[in-house]
């Protein structure tokens, strides 16, 4: 496609002002020592007056760690990473725990509506964010290595969900913690997941009770400031017998020329008749054109659908981080439990993903359906990596599988490597993919009807996206949409 | 990797001991290269699991037999051995426990300057030819069962066809595996070469006499000029109790054709890997299988096929169906390169379990570098249509044969990629009597 001074102008234009949440707060921290070893693992366990048998566990982590190769098999390029230069705790200053929203810092609430993240209940429900009607949403804000801010905790409370930072879980309700914690993702599960049982500081923590429909969308706001630090999140959600909960979880970081490390584990428990909706608006700063700076992402993401009739389903819209590391999965346990996974993942200039899910069936007449979009444009790299498996007693299991990707530039890749292991007759499992570029066709039919080549670009990914992007909540859906037209700006020319 | 086991400490053992007898030991080149893929396999051991070209097929069976070298010249009967012309073969070479047997091969009438004898045969009268062209493709750095094939590199099949001329029949190369006094190994090579708008069809039977332990390390060498036209297909039917291993490597020129399809019924353990290199603009390549595994056997179909310049098709169709406990693999990768622009992959991998221990593992697998490209790929696995088969039984067909006659459309469809129709015809026929219970 041959550029036009304008074009060339407008994508001038955009690179520079692309990553719009690339500020910092200027916030006073309290930092751990830098570093990592058994110190500060003691350290942050202190910090967070954590009972014994948690100590114990990260100890426990660490020690393991310690003898765990880092992994090698991912489609991903980057150098070694120094765990001994980050800060693993890093908690804005404040006299004493806020009690209320009142008492949490201005400077905060100030950066989170910068974000557009609403902290204040009243002007929520006052309808003054937006429109009318705006459903409202109750939120954990998660800052560097602490929970600042839970909202609409009272009102979960009436119908007896517990939505808290995870910190506070493990004081208040430290049964329900110690019952399912580690549960879905043992501690010695994987490097990454390893790393964060030693040294998580903080999370999100849902508890829904039985028959209880979640009156509100949850939603954890993730933000990484500090400079030096890595975000370690345990988010963990148990929905009860006949429970419904749909969660969001949205995350940023300031634009800056060092690597920052995020290592998560979210584990999900659905018991019997119970569904988890679980959105993820991944949009960390993903480095600049060059590939200098950028959130290095490895997370693990898995449920547990341990009841029966159980439904966990995942949507995620990757278009942040220098490297994406990432596999939402679901144990298919209970008969006829159901996981979903709808995915879009956008790489553009050095940008690499190797993303993907993994569906285990075990149980009865279970099913499962994955969706994967991959868009790589600029010099970017995109993997999808996938594995179906079912096990001989999952009878009558059902799995389809779709992924896509669409390349936009000569100079990016993009990567299928699905495995699908079937144990039983009676299952069916089915996987197609293909790979295509924007047709000269699509682009001509819009471009005639007078949209600009970016907008027509970004039409044609966002309909592309489209099967992904419905199963958003609508909040998330058009933030979504836009994010796709900014994540590709600048990639055509 | 460990080199510790015993399997491992006697083919290196074996080799070494064999080395200066071996024909062509005079020759520093074929010295050269011998030492090089011993020491490689020495270093390298067999593949484990923890491989991921490997991750589904464990060569731990493998390990628990001790195989040496093959007897002298066993006394055996080709008569038996079907042709794929009805008439009669019009090129036969014939391997017997890995060895060339002139007594019981007819290389027929062929075109001037083309070039059909065995490897070792080559080796000992005419070593210039074979010098540049051996080791070409099969490249062993990290790939132990090549190594190994090298350091044994003795005898096999030897097919030259020289610019624009075309073999017209047929060529069959017949590898037969008998039972000796212990289990034995041999690494047998192919080496064919169709230079520039030759034209030539190989078909390899890999056969076993019942109750024979061995194991079969067959490598291919396949070399194809601008324009060449090669067809190259397998039957595999060994025994039972016998390992076949075979790796295929192809180098493709400019515009040519190369059809490679295998069908694979034999064996305990069965692996077949295909690798491909599209080195050139307009080449279409087609890699495709059809296997039935039943019982505790293994199959394994592996490929990778490079797309390395633009303008190429490939097109790969593998079916198969798994009953008793038996276990197939399918691992397909297509790499497009960088510049390989206007690249058209397709890759299909269909597999009916029958039985409910039946195992089927797939991976089919795109890495794609370049835009402009349509790749795509369809993997299944499921049992047969509860209502196709009611279709059938409701016209009176009793249930076996239904099944029967489904199982054998199923893998008609992937037999039809084999492209010249007297070996389509015969493998059909082959397969379906298989299916039908006679082996």
């Amino acid at each position: 496609m041959a550029a036009t001074e304008q074009t060339l102008d407008t994508v001038r234009e955009l690179t520079e002002q692309k990553y719009k949440y690339g500020f910092f707060t200027d916030i006073e921290s309290e930092m751990a020592p830098k570093g990592l070893s058994e110190d500060i693992v003691r350290f942050i366990s202190a910090k967070k007056n954590e009972p014994e048998w948690l100590l114990e566990w990260r100890l426990k982590a660490y020690r393991h760690w310690l003898t765990m190769p880092t992994p090698d098999w991912s489609m991903l390029k980057y150098p070694p990473i120094d765990y001994q230069d980050a800060y693993y705790y890093a908690a804005p200053k404040v006299k004493e725990g806020p009690k209320s929203l009142d008492e949490v810092d201005p400077e905060l609430l100030r950066t989170y509506e910068k974000l557009g993240i609403p902290l204040k209940e009243q002007a929520i429900l006052a309808g003054v964010e937006g429109a009318g009607d705006t459903p409202a949403i109750a939120v954990d804000a998660v800052f560097d290595s602490v929970s600042v801010a839970t909202t609409f905790k009272k009102k979960l409370e009436e119908k007896g969900i517990i939505f808290c930072s995870i910190s506070e879980a493990i004081r208040e309700h430290p049964e329900l913690v110690r019952q399912y914690l580690g549960s879905v993702v043992p501690y010695s599960d994987n490097y990454y997941a390893t790393l964060n049982c030693a040294v998580f500081t903080d999370g999100s923590f849902v508890y829904i009770p039985k028959g209880v429909r979640c009156p509100m969308e949850l939603s954890t706001y993730f933000r990484i400031n500090a400079k030096n630090t890595g975000q370690f999140e345990r988010t963990l959600i148990i929905a009860d017998e006949g429970s419904y909960v749909s969660y969001l979880e949205g995350c940023t970081a300031p634009q800056r020329d060092e690597n920052q490390l995020h290592a998560a584990v979210v584990e999900l428990v659905a018991l019997d008749n119970a569904t988890i909706k679980y959105s993820t608006v991944q949009n960390w700063y993903p480095g600049d054109e060059n590939g200098k700076g950028g959130i290095y992402n490895f997370v693990t993401k898995r449920a547990a659908c341990r009841g029966k009739n159980s439904k966990v389903s995942w949507t995620q819209v990757e278009t942040g981080s220098a490297i994406t590391w990432k596999y939402p999965s679901c144990i298919l346990q209970g008969d006829n439990s159901v996981g979903e996974f709808y995915s879009v993942a956008i790489t553009n200039n050095m940008q690499q993903a190797d993303t993907g899910t993994k569906m285990i069936h075990i149980g009865k007449n279970t099913r499962s359906t994955i969706v994967s979009k991959g868009i790589s444009a600029g010099k970017a790299q995109n993997t999808y990596r996938g594995l179906v498996r079912i096990l001989p007693k999952a009878e009558g299991a059902r799995n389809h599988t779709q992924c896509d990707s669409l390349l936009i530039g000569d100079k990016c890749g993009a990567h299928t490597v699905p495995y699908i292991e079937s144990k039983n007759r009676t299952a069916r499992v089915e996987h197609e993919a293909t790979t295509a570029k924007i047709s000269e066709d699509q682009l001509f039919y819009c471009r005639q009807r007078g949209l600009s080549e970016e907008d027509a670009v970004s039409l044609i990914v966002n309909g592309f996206c489209k099967e992904v992007l419905k199963e958003l909540p609508m909040e998330f859906a058009v933030e979504a949409q836009k994010l796709v037209a900014i994540s590709l700006e600048g990639s055509v020319g | 990797m460990t080199t510790d086991n015993t399997t491992v400490q006697a083919l290196i053992a074996q080799a070494s001991g064999l080395a200066p007898t071996l024909p062509g030991a005079g020759l520093p080149w074929l010295k050269d290269l011998r030492a090089a893929g011993l020491d490689r396999f020495a270093k390298l051991g067999l593949p484990t699991q923890r491989q991921e070209a490997w991750k589904f097929t464990s060569l731990r069976p493998l390990e628990k037999v001790s195989f040496g070298p093959a007897a002298e010249s066993a006394p055996v009967s080709i008569d038996r051995i079907p042709s794929v012309l009805p008439g009669g073969p019009a090129h036969r070479m014939v391997f017997v426990d890995g060895r060339f047997r002139a007594d019981l091969s007819q290389p027929g009438a062929l075109p001037a300057g083309v070039v059909l004898e065995s490897l070792g045969e080559a080796l000992a009268r005419d070593p210039d030819r074979v010098a540049g062209l051996l080791g070409r493709t099969a490249t062993f750095d990290s790939h132990p069962l090549l190594a190994l094939n090298t350091a044994f590199l003795a005898d096999g099949l030897l097919l030259y066809v020289p610019r624009g001329v075309t073999v017209a029949d047929p060529i069959e190369a017949v590898f037969l595996g008998t039972p000796g006094s212990a289990p034995a190994a041999w690494h047998p090579r192919l080496l064919l070469v169709a230079e520039e708008n030759a034209e030539a069809t190989v078909v390899e039977h890999h056969l076993g006499l019942p109750g024979a332990t061995y194991l079969s390390n067959v490598a291919s060498e396949v070399v194809a000029g601008p324009g060449a036209r090669l067809h190259h297909y397998k039957i595999q039917m060994e025994s039972l109790d016998a390992f076949h291993l075979a790796t295929a490597t192809a180098h493709l020129g400019r515009d040519a054709t190369y059809d490679t399809f295998v069908l694979n019924l034999g064996a305990r353990l069965a692996r077949h890997e295909a690798r491909s290199v599209l080195d050139g603009t307009g080449i279409t390549c087609r890699v495709s299988a059809a296997y039935a595994a039943a019982g505790n056997q293994h199959t394994d179909f592996t490929t990778l096929i490079d797309h390395a310049k633009p303008h190429c098709t490939s097109r790969e169709v593998v079916k198969g169906v798994i009953d008793g406990q038996a276990r197939a693999v399918f691992q397909g990768k297509i790499i497009v390169r960088p510049d390989a622009q206007k690249t058209d992959g397709y890759q299909l991998n269909r597999a009916l379990l029958l039985s409910p221990q039946a195992e089927i593992n797939s991976k089919p697998e795109l890495e794609i570098y370049a835009d402009d490209v349509k790749c795509s790929h369809g993997a299944t696995a499921g049992e047969l249509d509860d209502d196709q088969l009611f279709y059938l039984r409701a016209r009176g067909i009793p249930i076996d044969q239904a099944r029967a006659l489904l199982v054998g459309a199923f893998l008609d469809e992937a037999v039809e990629e084999v492209q010249v129709e007297v070996v389509r015809d015969h493998f059909r026929e082959r397969l379906h009597r298989v299916l039908e219970g006679h082996r």
